[in-house]
């Protein structure tokens, strides 16, 4: 293990294999990073908090943090952690999903999450691509690319997963790159300090499934597209529509007070005492 | 932890030193590419290292940005 005193390692899993199983240059590390500091800073012990991921490159998350984990199953990361928070309410409960594993076969289970305003951090690693299986195509591969699957370019439009959580309810919405680390871990503190169902979507680079096929030959090309083409809610506002066409919008897209699923739950009870 | 202390030196301090450890580093070349002050070059094996320390100042960027939690940078700003 590197030698350094660091915060990062005091939350490694250092008894797994390391260096990791992610290919060189995937966001997934930095991303990886910026939680476990984020975390530190929140001021949760290891053991108030529980990590949940599905399957994916970005559901391995879950082997290498020290926290109590749950890697489960294909989208449905959010179903277990909505049974964790409902029997135990005083846990701090993430969930990492990639986009595939949150927009596609999860995608149930991600709107209605959002509509019941669980008590969960919900964060999704968009890399556009099912990375894991071979560069497929995913409910957030633009048009017109050829993956795997869409051999000749993709016919299916994109879902904006800000815009899905926004309209299904997510209290808090927000989106940064891998690129801009500082603010992906200040948006990952944001998150996990509020109540209600928060939705942090992280655009991330996939080098080997998909930055190749889009002719973005290196992890570093892929991390001068996020740096060139993203913009902050400030800049954004002075913009038009036409120039926000092929943008990302990153920060704090959303944030409101709304009661808790458990909150509800809570008062419909109190709402019984003394019925006979 | 001596990596989230903020430093008091607002000066380039030469005492700086960029640790990479090769054996968690996969040689992406991000840390190289966007040190905000180029102070880090490719070694002939592909691994990043120091041009001059006097050269780095501190910012702590590559150590944030290593996907692979392979560079400590002592006495970071932040
Ligand atoms: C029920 C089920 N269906 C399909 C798979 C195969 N599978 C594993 S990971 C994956 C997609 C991964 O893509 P994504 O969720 O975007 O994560 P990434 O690997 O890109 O991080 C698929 C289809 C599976 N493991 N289980
Ligand atoms: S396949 Fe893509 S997402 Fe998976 S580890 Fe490699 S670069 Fe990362
Ligand atoms: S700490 Fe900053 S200035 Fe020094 S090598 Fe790293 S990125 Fe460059």
């Amino acid at each position: 293990m590197p030698n350094g005193r660091h915060i990062i390692y005091d939350y490694l899993r250092t008894t797994k294999r390391f260096p990791h199983m992610w290919c060189p240059g995937c966001g997934l590390g930095t991303f990886l990073g910026a939680f476990l500091r984020a975390v530190d800073k929140s001021g949760y012990t290891k053991d108030q908090i529980v990590l949940i991921s599905g399957i994916g490159c970005s559901g391995r998350i879950s082997t290498y943090a020290d926290f109590n984990t749950l890697h489960t199953t294909h989208g449905r990361a959010l179903t277990f952690a909505t049974g964790i928070k409902l029997t135990k309410p005083g846990l701090k409960v993430i969930v990492i999903m990639g986009d595939g594993d949150a927009t596609a076969i999860g995608g149930n289970h991600f709107i209605h999450a959002a509509r019941r305003n669980l008590d969960i951090t919900a964060i999704v690693i968009n890399n556009s691509v099912y990375g894991m299986t071979g560069g497929q195509v995913s409910p957030e591969t633009p048009l017109d690319v050829r993956t795997t699957t869409s051999p000749y370019g993709n016919v299916e439009s994109p879902f904006d997963i800000c815009k899905l959580a926004e309209a299904a309810g997510a209290a808090f919405v927000a989106r940064s790159t891998v690129y801009h680390v500082k603010l992906m871990e200040r948006l990952i503190g944001r998150a996990i300090d509020r109540k209600g169902f928060d939705v942090l979507e992280i655009i991330s680079q996939c080098p080997v499934q998909y930055g190749r096929r889009v002719g973005l030959k290196s992890p570093v090309e892929m991390l001068q597209w996020q740096k060139d083409h993203a913009v902050t809610q400030e800049k954004a506002r002075g913009m038009s529509e036409e120039d926000l066409k092929d943008k990302i919008r990153i920060g704090a897209l959303v944030d409101n007070e709304a009661p808790t699923y458990q909150e509800k739950l809570d008062a419909m009870k109190q709402s019984f005492k003394g019925v006979e | 932890m001596a990596t989230t202390g903020k430093s008091k030196t607002k000066e380039t301090s030469p005492s700086k030193t960029v640790k990479v450890y090769k054996g968690w580093c996969k040689r992406c070349g991000i840390c190289v590419a966007f040190c905000p002050r180029q102070a880090l070059e490719t070694d002939k094996d592909g691994y990043p290292s120091l041009k001059d320390p006097r050269g780095c100042d501190g910012c702590g960027w590559c150590e944030l940005m290593c996907p692979d939690f392979a560079i400590v940078v002592e006495d970071a700003k932040s």
